[in-house]
């Protein structure tokens, strides 16, 4: 007989071996022989290739270990076809995200190697996060990624506005995880557990009867904490600010990756153990979705700071993803997954392109620095109006195909008001992304930027824009891995 | 029959030219040279290609043909289906008509960025030809919408003074109205389980979902044709676009939404369609008679004839909805030939735009003294437009107002006057520029047409009176078609009148 019993450890090792190797790495740096400048820019930078491989590995991993449905820990972690699509996605957008990082940095001099292994910890935590089976590992996983997450906004520490944007978003964020928190014990105290599947459970046996006041309560909050993370309006003050104050590198990897895991978290909390209460958060979604959208659309158009605009740009496209879970259906969830895989490549292209402003010593911010760009960097112009009529929905781009999958959804469960007010604000949020494209296009040149751009940035740009541009011509993988990974939710 | 894919061929091969010239790189003016060979070489070839569905076509049949069908979107019974009927057929030829003019036409007169016009011209032309033969909505849909990005760049890069807005209000309308058609094709899918458009056509929808349907189809068409009051972005588009966009925005774009009626909101929602047709009419009079007036008006060349367009789409969608044989017939007879004499007549300002650039009908008068052959040009392309007997004009507005004849008398007569309101601003046009003593010193050394521009204007010419004095070739490609799709309406109608009367 064994001393203790091992846990089952397979499900999870893809984390494992990803937390195991981000120590590895953080023992490096920090041993390594006190240095000139130079030496420790060289470390930061071979660094962040080693960071780089091993989400690529970590990648690997993932699919070799994936097949079925694999339960860890005491029914605390779940691996399933939904965690591997989404965890895929993570993966790759912090690869990309870290590739884009040490020209950066080392330009504005911040560049130090726990940059990347807080994107390590970060993404770690996002992994556990998207296969919470419980609403503990459900906590543990946002703390490990939040806690990740301020110290890099902050990274900048000498420039008053990255320090603003750490400080903003760990007050705010603390207070989502507290809100988060407190809901998940009002959903303890009134069912019980705080297993998924027992949950599940709990309300499928009390289907007919009205759950507990309780239980509503504590969904009402878990939903606020959620949508804080996913940053939909009304919850997405902090949003601006953070994208506008962080490093740009971060700004990209913090558009992408936590959206994509807090947004997957949220679908399997609301499908999976409350999917018997969809009618009672059903209007809650659709109001944050209504929201994000409009407010999305609307407030973009006034920004100057072309950050400050992908942030309300992203805020728009939340909403567009809540659709799918406002519907709740498989068709929902599929439409989700195929909108979070484009809007990865999406924005990820148009950050890199926004790390290509470069002026001198000077990075640009300012959506008028664009002007000419197509007559001074034809190809950087090219690949930026790809993203923006993309993000605008535009076919035969892959941005269509996004919103394509969700109005299916949406049509297909009746939601027409949400439908037909979606379709809208994507007209009045086409105007700004045009607006990119007009200064690009049509507007005298400004004093040129930089060139080249960089060689990271530059296959970031290619391979993001290859496949928004050719998504159309064969869609079916993609959507056949959706197809299967949301069937695994019902 | 072997089934070479044909259309893909036709469709694809421009996007081909397009991706060989974003390539071409060197100094400035190798690369000026090569765009525009690559272009008119890639576009002449299309247009050649294009002539085996002439040859090939059935004319006694209405079935698609050329049909090819691939797996698209396995899961969800979307495939890639193309095809063209005898109404779509005529269409994708007059597309691969005007692209290869366009490009002549813009040879000299674009001197920017040539190689980006290029791309966008071709690019544009793939998505046209795609829109006139898809067989699927959501193919359909595509390039539908996709015509928008190339059309912004032309308008918005190599437009007049104030393109800017004009590029944006083109745009924002357009997709306004698009959008809500995208979510009515996405209920039909729901409702037939499939977007194969042979499939929608069989399928009986829901008579109040049908008026849902064809309102939200009708934002999208009405938008395109133009229809009045929502034709205020197209005399913008057209004044700021350079010359060759404007042929292309009038010879083709503006057909996108007559194609459409017919294609879905008449065979498909036919009961919505009768409950419609009223209001078509009431908006399609509007049209002809006020946009006639303000045509009337103008003391901009490029906006006279933009609102003549707006006029003449007035006849094209009263034939629509007359749901007689000539009433349809002369519809799209009419869509082809403004296709070729608007596409003309915005040549034909370019051309004196290209030696004095103004717009303005002022500074014209007495053009015959110093260009006669030009003068002769507008003459036929001017009276084709006003409907004189022998040319395109003629058989489109004479078979329209036959058609509608038979529905109703009152609208009949509205929309006749529409034909002696387009003689007087057209005779009016013409007398102030090309008429009257040559004052005006700028016009002293005009040239007269070029080689290049007789080349440009030569297949036009012969078209508009061809198609004027022997309409049958054309007629018969249609009429097939168009009297099986009279026939679904009837059948659709019969059958909800059945469900009626057996209620």
């Amino acid at each position: 007989m064994p001393i203790a019993e091992v846990p089952n450890l397979i499900p999870a090792l893809p984390e494992i071996f990803m937390v195991t190797v981000a120590m590895a790495l953080l023992m490096l740096g920090v041993f390594q022989r006190e240095g000139d400048g130079a030496a420790t820019v060289q470390t930061a930078r071979w660094i962040s290739y080693l960071g780089a491989i091993t989400l690529m590995l970590a990648l690997l991993l993932l699919l070799t270990v994936a097949g079925g449905r694999l339960v860890g820990f005491s029914g605390l972690f779940v691996s399933d076809s939904f965690a591997v699509f989404f965890k895929t996605l993570v993966l790759i957008g912090a690869a990309m995200a870290i590739v884009l990082s040490p020209a950066y940095l080392e330009h504005q001099g911040i560049a130090r190697f726990e940059y990347v292994v807080l994107i390590l910890f970060a993404t770690t935590g996002m992994m556990v996060m998207i296969s919470a089976n419980d609403l503990i590992s459900l906590y543990l996983g946002l703390e490990i990624q939040s806690l990740s997450l301020y110290v890099i906004a902050a990274f900048q520490r000498d420039d008053i506005r990255s320090a603003e944007a750490g400080l903003k978003y760990f007050v705010l964020g603390a207070l989502a995880s507290g809100m988060l928190l407190y809901g998940s014990s009002l959903v303890y105290g009134f069912a019980g557990t705080t297993n998924f599947d027992a949950l599940a459970a709990v309300f499928h046996a009390g289907e007919g009867n009205a759950p507990a006041l309780g239980v509503i309560v504590g969904i009402v909050f878990i939903l606020a904490g959620m949508a804080f993370k996913v940053s939909a309006a009304p919850f997405h003050m902090w949003t601006p600010d953070v994208y506008e104050g962080a490093p740009t590198p971060f700004t990209a990897f913090f558009s992408v990756a936590p959206k994509i895991a807090a947004l997957a978290l949220l679908v399997r909390i609301m499908i999976g153990p409350f999917g018997e209460l969809v009618d009672q958060w059903r209007q809650i979604v659709m109001f944050l979705s209504i929201a994000s959208m409009v407010l999305g659309a609307f407030a973009a158009i006034n920004q100057r700071n072309i950050k400050r605009m992908m942030a309300y740009s992203s805020i728009g496209h939340v909403g567009y993803a809540l659709i799918g879970l406002a519907v709740g259906t498989e068709a929902g969830v599929q439409g989700i997954m195929v909108y979070m895989a484009i809007y990865l490549f999406m924005n990820l292209g148009a950050f890199a392109c926004i790390l290509g402003m470069r002026r001198g010593e000077r990075m640009l911010e300012n959506i008028g620095d664009l002007a000419g760009l197509s007559r001074t960097h034809p190809m950087l112009a090219l690949a930026m109006a790809i993203f923006m009529f993309s993000m605008a929905g535009i076919p035969p781009l892959a941005g269509f195909f996004g919103k394509f999958y969700i109005f299916l959804a949406a049509i297909e469960a009746e939601l027409y008001a949400l439908a037909v007010i979606g379709v809208l604000a994507s007209v009045v949020a086409a105007f700004y992304y045009l607006r990119i494209v007009k200064i690009m296009y049509f507007d005298q040149p400004a004093e040129p930027l930089n060139r080249p751009i960089g060689r990271e940035i530059a296959a970031v740009l290619l391979a993001s824009s290859l496949i928004i541009v050719f998504f159309f011509a064969y869609p079916a993988p993609i959507l056949a891995a959706a197809a299967a990974a949301s069937a695994t939710l019902f | 029959m072997i089934q070479f894919p044909i259309l893909s061929l036709i469709i694809f091969l421009p996007l081909a030219g397009a991706g060989f010239v974003l390539t071409v790189r060197g100094d400035k003016e190798v690369v000026a040279r090569n765009a525009r060979n690559v272009a008119l070489l890639t576009s002449l070839t299309t247009f050649i290609l294009s002539f085996f569905l002439w040859f090939n076509f059935d004319t006694s049949t209405a079935a698609f043909q050329f049909e090819e069908r691939a797996e698209w979107m396995p899961g969800l019974n979307i495939s890639y289906h193309l095809g063209v009927d005898g109404i779509s057929m005529l269409f994708v030829l007059l597309t691969t008509l005007l692209t290869p003019i366009c490009v002549l036409a813009s040879w000299q007169s674009i001197t920017e960025r040539i190689k980006e016009y290029m791309i966008a011209f071709l690019v544009m032309e793939t998505m046209m030809v795609g829109m006139f033969s898809a067989l699927d909505m959501v193919v359909f849909y595509v390039f539908f919408e996709g015509v928008l990005i190339p059309m912004f760049l032309i308008i918005g890069v190599w437009g007049g003074p104030n393109r800017v807005y004009a590029a944006f209000k083109f745009f924002l309308y357009t997709l306004a109205g698009s959008v809500l058609m995208l979510l009515a094709i996405l209920a039909m899918y729901f409702v037939a389980g499939s977007t194969d458009i042979p499939i929608l056509m069989e399928t009986r929808f829901p008579v109040t979902l049908q008026y849902w349907l064809w309102l939200a189809f009708f934002a999208s068409f009405a938008v395109k044709v133009p229809m009045w009051p929502v034709h205020t972005w197209l005399p913008d588009a057209h004044v700021e676009a350079p010359t060759a966009g404007s042929v292309i925005l009038a010879g083709v774009l503006l057909k996108f939404g007559g194609y459409g009626f017919l294609r879905f909101s008449l065979p498909m929602l036919p009961e919505a369609t009768v409950l419609f047709t009223p209001l078509i009419y009431a908006l399609s009079i509007i049209a002809i008679i006020y946009t006639s007036l303000v045509a009337l008006a103008q003391e901009d060349m490029k906006k006279l004839v933009a609102y003549s367009s707006v006029a003449h789409m007035g006849f094209v969608t009263v034939g629509v909805f007359t749901l007689t044989v000539q009433g349809i017939e002369g519809a799209i007879y009419m869509m082809l030939g403004h296709g070729v004499v608007s596409a003309a007549l915005f040549l034909i300002v370019g051309v004196v735009y290209d030696r004095t650039h103004s717009r303005d009908i002022e500074t014209y008068g007495g053009l015959v003294h110093r260009m006669p052959a030009y003068a002769l040009t507008f003459m036929v392309f001017m009276l084709a437009s006003v409907g004189l007997p022998g040319t395109v004009g003629f058989i489109g507005e004479f078979l329209v107002l036959v058609g509608i004849f038979q529905v109703n008398t009152w609208v009949a007569a509205l929309t006749a006057t529409g034909v002696i309101l387009g003689a007087v601003y057209m005779l009016y046009l013409y007398r102030r520029i090309i008429f009257g003593k040559l004052t005006k010193d700028s016009l002293k050394k005009i040239l007269d047409l070029s080689p290049r521009e007789i080349a440009v204007f030569a297949p036009l010419l012969i078209l508009v009176l061809w198609m004027g004095v022997y309409p049958l070739p054309f007629l018969d490609v249609l009429h097939v078609s168009v009297n099986h799709l009279i026939e679904q309406v009837n059948v659709a109608k019969a059958a909800a009148g059945g469900v009626l009367a057996a209620r």
